[in-house]
């Protein structure tokens, strides 16, 4: 099996630039690693009976034809898996200063309890008198939620943070709909995550965006001009997307409840000021919160996350099935809209059963780990860390928003690359070759050149500073115009930059069998 | 406490380089009366990890676990075994705490295995290209049906009455929306009249096989009357592994396949996170919600992966994305690509048979029970029963007695008549003989 030629086509001796050529291609411990379907020889890699069975049952129905699927032995598999990890960053190995993603330590005592058979094989239609223990770690959780935000009601089954907005917007359509009213028009600010934007438009509103001030802040006179009886919901998010805590927010929610429409917060950044702020002390009328961001389910390269919404009192009788309530018996789940007791008025359902339980588990242990004052601290420290990076970096790299102080995370901008001729990208990517990951680039949107930093409360100092110092370096590098290790960066990484545009251009998706091939067999 | 690495030093001395005099300095863009007291939150403090997992464990120990007991529930979630190498592999921390693969140099890992994830699943459906996963197949069949209306510019969508109700009132919800959503008859254990409701202003008809009853649908005829009306086909497969046995939803004409993918790979968790399964047609490619990882080449002209047709997202495109979701479902694609690397061709036709065989050796045994009728005449591993009374107070007498016996009809149809009698049942692989007996003994005792 010349598994190497599939990844490196261009032959072992160009590849690299540091060092000898192998003849293997691959690099001590930096393996290529061809795709499972390419490694497939006809094996299986479970041993299963081969049963038997006729047509009788099967409604004329069954398939005609194989799947296409290769077939390898359980080495083969841990090996390919293995070595396809190998070439991911990941937290646990280093920094991962995503701005607004808060790339925090995962503990993983959170990953034993989510495994405890009675939650992670669990059946989501087993019976509700089997199930108590499920349902009350749900309102255990849901506690720790509401208590956390100040608010009265959380719903809990939306399956991520786009998903929770959504649910909120359905909440404010249901609400404003049982007031006889129509409001069409949803206020958004510039700076906010686009899945604002995309969630108002999927929940049936046309989108206004309100522009920023100079300061990073939401231009308040601005948003309050827009507001009128066509105006269902402002989407702002606290603390926003510069990093930077909205002071005018309780005017605002002031001003959006006096002109009959509804306050939604983003509340992406809420491990900035968990344990500190109560949003239901700021007039927030729905906000959803990322457990995979401020409660540390893991990121799982993408997922899976988890996106409960807390409601306000005026939100809360439209929140979705499942409900959970008390009676005699025990906790109980209410399935049906129809079933909803007194005084809801549930506007639908998010998902199939009730929500991410798996990551409900994870969350609670998170929350029981650190108490609420661990809670309280994390987010200080998250701050601390931030603004440690802030006061570090300023000098030599440009904030356009001043001395601070920021929140949770640092936003820098790209004016200090002027002249330079390296970019934005070409400074993230040389922080590839140094072993970090890249802080977010290019967001928010409201900065030129936007690079936005997050160190979350995971962090030594002694990491806080080694990470300062690399920076340090590489801006100061750039500004004397020493660009040789910015250009082409990254060298020392599994691959070089990758070319996006051929990939858009003509898109190649799938594996597919190689015709020549598949006709010789 | 454990996971925070700032000492009190630390913390002094970082105050000192910011210049800020205490903590809540930083938090000064905070209006004052904003900023809650530590006793404002009525909650515990930190614990150590004894403590929290011997909580954690006292209410997982009063649940009964689906391989503690005799256990037969389906309803669109499935007890299946997944090997020990999926749950050791999901946890490297390479996969398990890395972001979205936005840095295409150092996440090639994840990448490649979205590639093959999206390979796998456009193979086992029949379909031309798959994306990195949604949430779940209930919101893929939402997501589904919102494209069906992009594609068409129709509203209308038809949603078979053995669609699990679930999905229904999700689509509902959502899809709702933009246009009229309109039901099939519920007729446990056959095909109701679907062709009659289609009509030029459709955008789609969506159809579950095999159904939520268990029974298996034959979607060409629909197919061919979705399409002589100019509407698309939406097949939802709530159960993956019959995609092992059973003809592929893409050879039978759809246009659109919504998938839970939970069976492969991943474990019940009373509910989710579960990995919804999206595959299509090359022509919808770009109306397709949710992510893409494309093939490319690195500047040294080395195969690789990034995402790719990002100009579809939200984070792009903002209010006019195909789709507002952004995390999808990324570790439990990991683990479905793992366990169906494990299986392969081979092992996964056989798991197939096996599950079938498993369910007909359950109809065998419930059909001699006397007043038990079996009313799926054609199924793959799931079935539904009439009872001669009431299922749900039936389920929860079995459940007192150890013996979780299925998802009774009612549950799911609560507005529904005539239904209060039927269970759906589903065998795996992992029940046996002893099982089979067990549910047959307990069952008698009551009726």
């Amino acid at each position: 099996m010349s598994m190497n030629n599939q990844g490196r086509p261009s032959g072992a001796g160009e590849v690299g630039n540091t060092g000898m050529a192998t003849i293997s291609g691959d690099r001590g411990l930096d393996h290529e690693e061809a795709l499972i379907f390419e490694l497939g020889h006809g094996a299986v890699g479970v041993d299963l009976p081969d049963v038997k069975v006729g047509d009788e049952k099967l409604g004329g129905m069954r398939r005609n034809g194989g799947i296409g699927l290769p077939g390898l032995s359980e080495p083969e598999v841990v090996r390919h898996y293995v070595r396809l990890s190998r070439m991911n960053y990941a937290i646990d190995s280093g920094l991962y200063p995503l701005g607004s993603c808060t790339m925090k330590h995962n503990p993983r005592l959170n990953e034993k309890m989510a495994r405890l058979p009675g939650f992670g094989d669990l059946h989501p239609l087993a019976p509700q008198s089997v199930t108590q223990g499920a349902l009350e770690l749900i309102s255990q959780l849901m506690t720790w939620l509401t208590t956390l935000t100040g608010m009265p009601a959380v719903a809990m089954s939306p399956k991520a943070g786009a998903h929770g907005e959504l649910c909120g917007l359905l909440a404010i359509r249901a609400a404003i709909a049982a007031r006889g009213e129509t409001r069409p028009r949803i206020l958004v600010p510039e700076s906010a995550h686009g899945t604002n934007p995309a969630t108002a438009a999927f929940a049936g509103f046309t989108v206004d965006e309100v522009p920023a001030k100079l300061n990073g802040h939401v231009d308040a006179e601005a948003l309050k001009a827009k507001l009128g009886p066509d105006v269902a919901a402002i989407m702002l998010t606290n603390p926003n997307t510069c990093g930077l805590f909205e002071g005018e927010v309780k005017e605002i929610a002031d001003a959006v409840h006096a002109a009959g429409a509804y306050f939604y917060c983003d509340g992406a950044n809420f491990n900035a000021i968990a344990g500190k702020v109560r949003p239901g002390d700021l007039g927030v009328d729905a906000m959803h919160i990322n457990l995979h961001k401020t409660f540390s389910t893991p990121h799982g390269g993408g997922g899976p996350g988890a996106g409960p919404v807390v409601l306000s009192e005026r939100l809360a009788p439209f929140a979705p099935v499942p409900l959970l309530v008390a009676d005699g018996k025990g906790l109980r789940l209410i399935e049906d809209v129809q079933a909803a007791p007194q005084g809801a008025k549930p506007f639908g359902r998010m998902c199939a059963f009730h929500g991410q339980m798996g990551m409900f588990v994870r969350a609670l242990t998170y929350m029981l780990s650190h108490g609420r004052d661990g809670v309280r601290q994390a987010s200080e420290d998250a701050v601390l860390s931030a603004n440690y990076i802030l006061a570090s970096l300023k000098d030599v790299m440009s904030a356009p928003f001043g001395d601070g102080p920021c929140m949770h995370e640092a936003l820098f901008d790209d004016s200090f690359l002027d002249g330079t001729g390296v970019t934005t990208l070409d400074f993230a990517k040389a922080m590839i070759d140094e072993g970090y990951h890249p802080m977010t680039m290019y967001f928010p949107l409201v900065v030129h050149g936007a690079m936005l930093i997050e160190p979350t409360e995971s962090e030594s100092k002694e990491s806080l500073d080694r990470f300062i110092h690399v920076l340090r370096s590489l801006a100061t590098e750039a500004r004397e115009k020493k660009t040789a290790r910015f250009a082409g960066a990254p060298r020392l990484a599994p691959r070089r930059r990758l070319d996006e545009t051929a990939a858009a251009r003509k898109p190649v998706l799938r594996w597919k069998p190689d015709p020549l091939k598949a006709a010789a067999e | 406490m454990r996971y925070l690495p700032l000492t009190p030093d630390d913390r002094r001395a970082m105050l000192a380089k910011i210049g800020a005099s205490d903590i809540d300095g930083l938090f000064r863009d905070v209006p004052g009366p904003a900023l809650a007291p530590l006793s404002a939150f009525n909650l515990p403090d930190t614990q150590g990890e004894m403590e929290v997992e011997r909580t954690l464990s006292k209410l997982a120990a009063k649940n009964i676990a689906a391989g503690a007991a005799p256990f037969f529930c389906g309803a669109g979630a499935y007890k299946h075994h997944v090997p020990a190498s999926v749950d050791h592999l999901i946890q490297r921390s390479e996969f398990l705490t890395s972001y979205t693969p936005y840095q295409p140099e150092i996440a090639q890992g994840t990448l490649q295995y979205l590639f093959e994830f999206q390979s796998q699943v456009a193979l086992l459906t029949g379909m031309e290209v798959a994306n990195a996963s949604l949430y779940d197949g209930s919101t893929a069949t939402a997501e589904a049906v919102l494209m069906a209306q992009r594609v068409t510019k129709r509203g209308k969508a038809i949603l078979s009455g053995g669609l699990h109700p679930h999905y229904a009132e999700t689509v509902e919800t959502v899809a709702g929306l933009f246009g009229p959503m309109v039901r099939g008859a519920v007729t446990p254990g056959e095909a109701e009249d679907l062709a009659s409701l289609i009509d030029d202003e459709t955008a789609c008809v969506v159809v579950q096989s095999p159904d939520v009853f268990g029974l298996i649908r034959n979607l060409r005829p629909i197919a061919e009357a979705a399409h002589a009306k100019g509407a698309l086909l939406i097949a939802v497969v709530t159960e993956v592994v019959s995609l092992g046995l059973l003809e592929p939803p893409g050879a039978q004409g759809a246009d659109i396949v919504a998938a839970e993918g939970q069976s492969i790979g991943n474990g019940l968790n009373f509910g989710g996170p579960y990995v919804g399964l999206f595959a299509t047609r090359e022509k919808f490619l770009r109306q397709m919600p949710g992510r893409l990882c494309g093939e490319t080449v690195d500047a040294e002209g080395r195969r690789g992966y990034v995402l790719t047709l990002s100009t579809r997202e939200q984070h792009i495109r903002r209010e006019k994305a195909t789709s507002n979701i952004c995390t999808n479902s990324g570790l439990c694609t990991l683990a479905f690509t793992i366990h169906l690397s494990l299986l392969g061709e081979e092992g996964l036709t056989r798991l197939a048979r096996i599950n079938h065989a498993k369910a007909v050796a359950l109809a065998d045994r419930l059909s001699k029970l006397p007043g038990v009728e079996v009313m799926t005449p054609a199924f793959f591993n799931e079935l539904t029963i009439r009872l001669p009374k009431p299922a749900a107070p039936i389920v929860e007498a079995l459940a007192g007695k150890g013996v979780v016996a299925g998802v009774p009809a009612s549950r799911l149809f609560s507005r529904q008549t005539g239904i209060e009698n039927l269970l759906i049942l589903a065998a795996t692989e992992t029940n046996t003989d002893d099982d089979f007996a067990a549910l047959a003994k307990v069952l008698q005792e009551v009726l």
